[in-house]
């Protein structure tokens, strides 16, 4: 069969076991059947013929039920190549000279506008509100301000609504990363009251390579990519069909199995009791603030982060360092450091994120690698101290 | 049954509902090649990790798989693999070619004289000239170079345009509309005589006919996935080691490609994209020969039977499977409409929806009538010759029907 056989990590055999979801999700069924449907068509959706009108018609679709993961209208959707891009069409499309961004952004934030102040972030990792409107109320320009619904790494979740009151008092429109939040736990567009909202496709059972952003009002955004004018002119180049269609496919998919995410959180609160019963020293980042229902940022203290991650690996588990883009880069992370987390913690901590698809045995399995090292590292100091 | 060994060109009828029109506008988009699709399969399902992860199995797979693709791509156009940087598609490489290089020139303003100027054709692709309209914008300047009535550049008039300013030279390597083939190598040589840094859109030429960036002294190369019968949404920019060429990131963040390109990388899109390309490699002198004579059948066959029938560009020096007529006193849309058993444009698919004549056709001297009239065809890889001929029955009767129309409502040469 040619057909795209849905992947179920981790079901089979037991032999591995994928926890690291933050960085990438297994395709879900329903992706792999749009993406199957659309790469056999070779229209191009700017061709007037019948091929090029079919395709047209899916992306049209493809807007709209990537619209209901946010409730967001179908013409808010502009589609880009992922996250990244959508980060950088967002702060640079904008046009405003002064920028703002969380400390604990992703990089695809905090490197799209180098020169942008930081706002603070307390020990749990949430924005400092008080800064921001200090921050905003010191600078008359016209501004945009840049935070995450959830982040990446610890999972920790922004006051995204309040975030947004703060900037609209003071003129300035809000951009908000949904890229971890969304198909985790119910959005609303509204609600979070964004100018612009960033998604991915890969994080949420779609496929790599596309992604959006949702730009909620009439908004001039000066495109990164020049061209013929796909997009409104928001974003040229010929559409991404199969990865739109894949998309929308999981879209729609992970906003109707959203409860799914009420088993994945018991799983994870199951993996930090576990954890905190077998070692007392081991430390959640991030645990005091509300997160999104997957992630747990665990420092083992002593051990350095690289070595955890090539035991469990080595164990058939496998989780992170931290973000993955810069997960072969050595240096800390700086979303621990902005919270304040000391260097012992910071270079000791991995990321384990889980999945709709992520098992009691999968749990069990992490469970069973991590004690293993920790035993192991705790009875020899060489071990310890080496980290 | 799987449909990936269905018979081409009628794969997607079931999605679709129906019968769908013969499709000849490989310009604007080509069939994903079954063995591309195979290829790239594993890499959407188990093999799902993310490339950047190289702390697991699943992570480092990914990457082994992109450093393959990048290898493949990179033998098609007789470079290192590490002169290649995946980008969404052509058009963002282009992007990242011309205003990379403009930006990196400005914020590292070597000693003396500024490098600011750069020369392209009127006839570029347009995400080479809203690059260059941007860049204008941020204080570049910018020479549109006309070209000849053939649509070949005047190397004469190239080597005028270029002052010690020139910083980029923009030319591409085969016309999306007409199908011509530039004197790249020429250009090549002049660009580097003068210091001057020279891009080719190779979107439309990579895979249908030799292109070597060292021979060719090409400093960066743009090319798209789904032009080679590889993916939509992916497309590789070469960028020259030695002498290195420097460029500023249009999308930054993760660090990946180098510096480049940030973003996850697209695992099963780059694997299609050099599956796509080894496949090229391996096969495009017996298929250019192949489309070279469907090409000529077609042109004989619309000759014989459309009178003045004219070609567009050079006769000689094209694509093998690109074709560009004017249908005197018809208007395309109206050809178009009248054969809806096939798929052909007016032009590129990007403007192809504008009411707007191509701007291709009246940079090659043609009237706004004679533009109006212009129908671009494109053979590929799965184009038969009963399709061939199937078009010729078709795009001649419907001309037929529409002169004669034209005669009696007494419009004489105006295009109806």
């Amino acid at each position: 069969m040619g057909e795209i056989a849905p992947a179920r990590p981790g079901a089979s055999a037991r032999t591995e076991t994928y926890l690291d979801w933050n960085a990438t999700t297994p395709l879900r069924p329903e992706a792999a059947a749009a993406i199957s449907a659309m790469l056999a068509h070779c229209g191009n959706p700017s061709s007037v013929h019948r091929w090029g009108r079919a395709a047209r018609r899916t992306v049209e679709q493809a807007r709209a039920a990537v619209g209901v993961l946010l409730n967001a209208p179908p013409e808010t959707v502009v589609f880009v190549s992922g996250g990244t891009e959508a980060n950088h069409l967002a702060l640079l499309g904008a046009g405003r000279d002064h920028v703002l961004v969380s400390a604990v952004e992703h990089d695809s934030v905090l490197r799209a506008v180098p020169s942008a102040e930081r706002i603070p972030v307390d020990q749990d990792g949430v924005v400092v509100l008080d800064m921001l409107d200090r921050l905003l109320a010191a600078d008359p320009r016209p501004a945009l301000v840049s935070v995450m619904l959830a982040n990446n790494e610890t999972g920790v979740l922004q006051p995204a609504a309040a975030i947004g009151a703060i900037a609209r008092t003071h003129g300035a429109l809000f951009h908000c990363d949904a890229v971890q939040a969304a198909g985790k736990i119910a959005l609303d567009a509204d609600t979070i009251a964004a100018d612009f909202l960033t998604l991915s496709a890969h994080k949420l059972g779609g496929p790599p390579g596309i992604g959006a952003l949702v730009v909620t009002g009439e908004l001039e955004l000066t495109p990164l990519l020049h061209g013929g004018g796909q997009e409104r002119g928001r974003r040229a180049g010929t559409e991404n069909l199969a990865g739109i269609a894949g998309f929308a496919a999981a879209a729609v998919a992970a906003t109707e199995e959203i409860a799914v995410y009420d088993r994945v959180r018991a799983l994870r609160d199951a993996l930090e009791a576990e954890l905190a019963a077998i070692a007392p020293d081991a430390v959640v980042l991030g645990a005091a603030a509300p997160r999104v229902p997957n992630t747990a940022a665990i420092a083992m203290p002593g051990v350095a982060a690289e070595t955890q991650v090539i035991a469990l690996d080595l164990d058939g588990v496998m989780v992170s360092a931290g973000a993955a883009c810069s997960s072969g880069k050595v240096g800390p992370s700086h979303v621990l450091e902005a919270m304040g987390v000391g260097p012992d913690l910071v270079g000791s901590t991995i990321r384990v994120s889980l999945g709709w698809d992520s098992s009691e045995a999968d749990v069990a399995h992490f469970l069973r690698a991590w004690t293993k090292l920790y035993r192991r590292c705790r009875g020899s100091s060489i071990g310890a101290r080496a980290a | 049954m799987s449909w990936v060994a269905a018979a081409p060109g009628r794969r997607s009828e079931a999605y679709l509902g129906n019968t769908m029109p013969v499709y000849l506008d490989n310009q604007s988009s080509t069939r994903l090649d079954p063995r591309v699709l195979e290829a790239m399969l594993p890499y959407f399902t188990e093999q799902f990790g993310n490339p950047h992860s190289t702390s697991h199995a699943y992570g480092r797979m990914a990457a082994e798989a992109i450093e393959q693709a990048r290898s493949e791509v990179a033998a098609l156009i007789h470079a290192d693999p590490r002169e290649l940087v995946f980008t969404s598609g052509a058009t963002e490489a282009n992007n990242l070619a011309i205003k990379g290089a403009a930006h990196f020139a400005r914020l590292y303003l070597q000693s003396g004289q500024p490098r600011d100027h750069i020369v392209t054709l009127t006839t570029e692709h347009k995400c080479v000239l809203e690059s260059c309209v941007q860049l204008e914008r941020e204080g570049f300047r910018v020479t549109y170079l006309p070209v000849e009535p053939n649509g070949l550049v005047s190397l004469d008039r190239l080597s005028e345009a270029l002052t010690e300013r020139t910083l980029l030279v923009s030319v591409m390597a085969a016309h999306n509309e007409i199908g011509v083939i530039e004197p790249i190598t020429e250009i090549g040589a002049l660009c580097r005589s003068k210091g001057v840094l020279f891009h080719s859109d190779a979107a439309q030429a990579v895979g249908k006919m030799a292109l070597d960036v060292q021979g060719m002294q090409i400093d960066l190369l743009s090319i798209s996935g789904h032009k080679v019968y590889g993916p939509k949404g992916v497309g590789v920019l070469y960028v020259r080691r030695r002498p290195r060429v420097r460029l500023l990131p249009l999308i930054d963040g993760g660090g990946q490609e180098r510096g480049l390109r940030s973003g996850t990388l697209p695992t099963p899109l780059c694997v299609g994209i050099g599956r796509a390309a080894a496949i090229a490699a391996a096969e495009m002198t017996d298929e250019a020969a192949r489309l070279r004579r469907l090409r000529d059948r077609l042109q004989t066959g619309l000759t014989r039977r459309v009178p003045g029938l004219r070609l567009n560009g050079d006769a000689e020096r094209r694509l093998p499977g690109s074709l560009n007529f004017c249908f005197p006193g018809i208007a395309a849309i109206k050809l178009i409409e009248a054969c809806p058993a096939i798929a052909i444009s007016t032009g590129s698919a990007c403007t192809s929806a504008s009411v707007e004549p191509s701007y291709v056709l009246r940079a090659l001297g043609l009237s706004e009538a004679d533009a109006n009239s212009g129908i671009r065809i494109g053979l590929g890889r799965f184009t038969t010759s009963e399709e061939v001929d199937f078009a010729i029955d078709a795009l001649a009767a419907a001309a037929g029907r529409l002169a004669a129309d034209a005669a009696v409502a007494g419009q004489g040469g105006a295009p109806i």
